[in-house]
């Protein structure tokens, strides 16, 4: 079974019903396979801040939601993570890009790589990092997680996890 | 006829409906108004009640009427095409248009200015745009619960505000009170 095949599994299995993605070429298997899940309601965002409006919604509407984005994201959120998601104290699971790690063919990529870590841990969101091949197998605790303690968390996966470009 | 007039008037028709409201002094007029379980005050984030209002909308089946204004529509245009494309019958965006950021000091937008939201809401792919004056307002916003099809409202209305208190209460408790009428079933 596919990587991304796996994420949507872990999704479903935790019950999230309600999925909202801005592009990302990476990502793009994961995208895909949200789009063929008939369980899931995906619904693309024009950007990540309203993307995190509608998953803010889905939950208070009685769905579990999640984004999935790139790691520039996380420049775009920072006023939507602290004073909705944070405030409110609402669950949301962020399936990032971690663009700009080994194996990025575009520099401006890295201008904003070296600011996400530093970024989410300011804002203390719990971040993991998926680095190697089989790190997926902490999804579904992550979910679980997520889920239980009703914050935004951060999944970062890298090129050298997705197997390169 | 102000923002706080149209809020007044239409108070007694979403008392019945989940409503979230917009930043600001919206929020806070509706909430000395008329305060109900069933209304999100949203305390920060501009531009976003119409983004969260679609999602509940799309998450479970009662009608969910999104408060919102010209100045905060156009901090995010992009939801016009989102709600376009993702029909909701149960969402009405209520765009309280008064040309002016209201809760800021009232400076203009360009919504009072060459850029008409009924149209750009139009151009996005939203069938059911209606423009009204301030005075309609409650006509037309019964008229689209009852017709249980999306529908974006253009209230037109004067700049102005009126002296409104804060709101002090705590976000989760806003947002576990809503979610408590989101599940409520009437007897
Ligand atoms: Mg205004």
């Amino acid at each position: 079974m596919s990587v991304s095949k796996k994420i949507v599994n872990d999704f479903v299995a935790n019950g999230i019903e309600f999925v909202t993605t801005v592009p990302c070429k990476q990502l793009g298997g994961v995208i895909a396979a949200v789009e063929k899940e008939p369980s899931i309601y995906h619904i693309p965002s024009n950007k990540e801040d309203e993307g995190m409006g509608l998953c803010a919604g889905a939950f208070m509407g009685g769905k579990r939601p999640a984004i999935i984005m790139q790691n520039t994201a996380i420049g775009v959120t920072v006023n939507t993570l602290v004073t909705l998601t944070q405030f409110y104290r609402m669950p949301l699971p962020m399936l990032i890009s971690y663009r700009g790690e080994l194996k990025e063919p575009v520099a401006c990529q890295v201008e904003m790589a070296v600011h996400t870590k530093a970024l989410l841990n300011q804002l203390n969101i719990p971040t993991y990092h998926f680095h190697q091949p089989g790190d997926e197998q902490e999804l579904d605790a992550i979910l679980k997680y997520t889920f239980m303690c009703n914050k935004p968390v951060a999944i970062l996966t890298d090129a050298t996890f997705w197997g390169g470009y | 006829m102000i923002r706080s007039e149209i809020i007044r008037d239409i108070a007694p028709i979403l008392r019945d409906q989940l409503v979230v409201c917009n930043i600001g002094l919206p929020s806070q007029e509706l909430h000395m108004i008329d305060d109900q379980a069933s209304t999100f005050y949203m305390l920060g984030t501009m531009g976003l009640s119409s983004s969260i209002g679609l999602g509940v909308a799309l998450a479970q089946q009662k009608t969910v009427i999104s408060i919102d204004g010209d100045g905060s529509v156009l901090t995010n245009l992009g939801t016009l095409p989102t709600i376009a494309n993702n029909v909701a019958d149960n969402f009405i965006l209520l765009i309280i248009d008064n040309g002016s950021y209201g809760s800021t000091g009232d400076q203009p937008t360009y919504a009072g200015k060459k850029t008409s939201l009924t149209a750009v809401a139009r151009a996005c792919g939203c069938e059911n745009v209606i423009e009204c004056h301030a005075e309609e307002t409650g006509v037309v916003l019964q008229a689209a619960i009852d017709s249980k099809v999306m529908t974006v409202i253009v209230a037109k209305c004067e700049s102005g505000n009126i002296k409104v208190p804060v709101i002090t209460k705590d976000p989760v408790v806003i947002r576990d009170r809503f979610m408590n009428e989101v599940v409520r079933t009437d007897e």
